[in-house]
């Protein structure tokens, strides 16, 4: 089970992927964390909810974090190319907030090829684009255990894979070992299987 | 020291308190020796006006060697005229001496006060530019003027007051010479060509970029220095000129690495009928030492702060930014922004307590009381609420005036709602209401 997780996260090298869903920005940085090194957030200047670096903390070490405000989207996935490819970076993220047509994702795909780096695209539900390796969706899930006040369990699901199956994960961030742990894989129900976008 | 408080009897040297015996109202303030010595600095170059040989004197004095330049200005006694009355004019009082050697004109510009057909002989001792021990010494054998020591004989006079005094009275005679070391000139991070054709091609302009970064990153590394901020001034057949600049995330005085970087803005550039000047000017320089050539970890360093550079050119330098730790317990202002090129990754952020990974407005939702609402609606979506934990309570720094924390005190409560979101909300006890300011991971 863990070892079918792994295979999985962290995603592939040399590609971008999508994560979309509430939880989208915890994957994103579980992922900077899991990677390590240099990691550039791109996201535009007018967006009201910001990252704090006293919460992501614990996924990942702030100074490694760069962040660029951008104008518009042009200027984001421009930002995000050249980041890709130059690779100075090991992750970039970035947040996007139209969909992607095929050519400009096909393009974060070459640049993150090029510079063996990951790309990764925080998108609003339903705005996925074909050029992408994986796509994955994650939301939080109320922990019903009693002691757990500051629970981190979260569903990843990931619903668009290149080269691989579609799975489910409860997750949470373990905070001695500095990793996510799988805590069940849950079984596709014939009800929450989605319309492949 | 100005001449008002000459008049009362001040002198340079004299005891804060004696001296407020003599003036009354005397205020004291902090010298501040390095805006002193900028000042002098400018004015050196500015004396570059009447010739080019311009030394500092002490710490307050100019030594210019006229030689050669006088006659342009009309005569030594116009030159002086023409210097007391530019100085006067920017409020400075200045005292000016000119003699044929360097020690008499020091003598003259300190000693003569103003009167232009003063001797050397006739003045005291101490325009000699002695020691004041030696001074002293000389008055105390009756010896009061310059007349009066070179009427000695010359051995008696080194034999009692040291060698000192003779090589003073012969430097100010001039049997002795003397230099005046002119002050270095500032280096300057420019270089121009010229084209006998004009050219218009972005690959030309590039190789003509290459050969003047080249001369200009050699004169950089000369004086140890880095560029920062690099203009590429394109000059047009029309008279017409553009400009590229370059803002470097970090200083920089490698060609082969600042060079792919001007590409973007060259391509941009509109060549119109030819350009036939090119200049380059690196406009801010930073220190930058010679480093160790080694193989292990600068080559990221490196990758990286160019990154910052490409990405700068296109949307701002100061858009790119970091986080810093920063010492509140606001939320907001637990951390600081910086540029990337102009700051440090620092470490010590302390994480003592769970705080949301994102942060919002704060968005104001319909409750009352003073727990946590059992239902409520954010962002068109109804929530409930499974668990609770708090409150925190987080009082607003009243040193600060901050319109988001104007409704006084707030108690925050981290509320894990059946859906699955886990929001952090807070209550304002002296203000009643309900916002939601961020969300867990």
């Amino acid at each position: 089970m863990q070892s079918d997780f792994t295979s999985q996260f962290p995603v592939r090298v040399g590609r971008t992927h999508e994560v979309t869903g509430p939880s989208a920005t915890s994957f994103a940085f579980a992922l900077a964390g899991a990677r390590g090194g240099a990691v550039l957030w791109v996201c535009e200047a007018w967006l009201a909810d910001q990252i704090n670096p006293m919460g992501f903390g614990i996924y990942m070490d702030p100074q490694n974090l760069l962040i660029t405000k951008v104008k518009d989207q042009t200027d984001a996935l421009a930002v995000t190319e050249e980041a890709l490819r130059s690779g100075a970076v090991s992750v970039v993220i970035v947040e996007l907030t139209k969909p992607l047509s095929f050519t400009a994702g096909r393009r974060l795909q070459l640049a993150a090829e090029a510079g063996k780096s990951t790309g990764l695209c925080l998108l609003p539900e339903g705005m996925g684009n074909n050029a992408a390796q994986t796509r994955w969706h994650c939301a939080p899930l109320f922990d019903a255990t009693p002691s757990q006040t500051d629970s981190t369990l979260q569903r990843w699901e990931i619903i668009k894979n290149k080269s691989g199956t579609l799975k489910i994960w409860d997750v949470k961030w373990d905070a001695q070992t500095r990793r996510i742990s799988v805590v069940s894989e849950v079984a596709q129900r014939t009800g929450s299987a989605r319309t492949p976008d | 020291m100005n001449a008002q408080a000459e008049r009362a009897g001040l002198h340079r040297g004299m005891g804060f308190s004696d001296a407020r015996a003599f003036c009354r109202d005397l205020q004291s303030r902090p010298a501040d020796v390095r805006s002193d010595q900028r000042f002098l600095h400018s004015l050196a170059r500015w004396s570059e006006r009447y010739c080019p040989w311009v030394g500092l004197d002490g710490d307050d004095g100019l030594v210019l060697n006229i030689a050669g330049s006088a006659h342009l200005f009309g005569g030594e006694s116009a030159m002086l005229g023409d210097m007391r009355h530019r100085l006067a004019r920017t409020g400075l009082s200045a005292r000016l001496g000119v003699a044929d050697t360097r020690g008499a004109a020091w003598a003259f510009a300190h000693f003569s006060a103003g009167q232009t057909g003063a001797r050397l002989r006739d003045l005291p001792v101490a325009a000699l530019r002695l020691e004041a021990k030696t001074c002293t010494a000389l008055q105390r054998v009756g010896l009061r003027h310059v007349s009066d020591v070179m009427a000695l004989p010359r051995a008696s006079v080194a034999r009692r007051f040291g060698q000192d005094v003779l090589m003073r009275l012969d430097q100010a005679l001039g049997d002795i010479p003397e230099e005046i070391s002119p002050l270095q000139e500032a280096p300057r991070y420019a270089a121009q060509m010229s084209f006998p054709d004009p050219i218009g091609t972005g690959d030309d302009i590039m190789a003509a970029a290459e050969r003047l970064l080249a001369q200009v990153c050699m004169r950089l590394k000369t004086q140890e220095m880095g560029a920062r901020i690099l203009q590429l001034t394109l000059r047009r057949v029309d008279q017409k000129s553009q400009q590229v600049e370059l803002r470097l995330a970090a200083p920089l005085r490698d060609a082969k690495r600042i060079l792919p970087l001007f590409q973007r803005g060259v391509d941009a550039v509109d060549p119109g009928f030819g350009i036939d000047q090119i200049q380059l000017q690196a406009t801010r320089v930073e220190p930058l030492e010679i480093q160790q050539i080694d193989h292990t970890g600068s080559k990221v360093a490196t990758k990286l702060d160019d990154l910052i550079t490409r990405i700068g050119v296109r949307v701002g330098l100061d858009n790119v930014q970091r986080f810093l730790p920063a010492d509140s317990h606001i939320p907001e202002r637990s951390f600081l922004t910086a540029s990337a090129a102009h700051s440090r990754a620092s470490g010590a952020w302390v994480h003592l307590r769970t705080r949301p990974i994102r942060l919002f407005g704060p968005d104001p939702i319909a409750a009352q009381g003073t727990r946590p609402p059992q239902t409520f609606r954010w962002r068109r979506m109804f929530l409930t609420t499974a668990r609770a934990t708090g409150p925190e309570r987080i009082a607003p720094e009243w040193w600060f005036s901050d319109d988001n924390w104007r409704s006084g005190v707030r108690d925050y409560w981290r509320v894990e709602t059946r859906q699955g979101r886990r929001l952090w909300l807070f209550y304002t006890p002296q203000n009643p209401g309900w916002f939601v300011h961020g969300e867990f991971a």
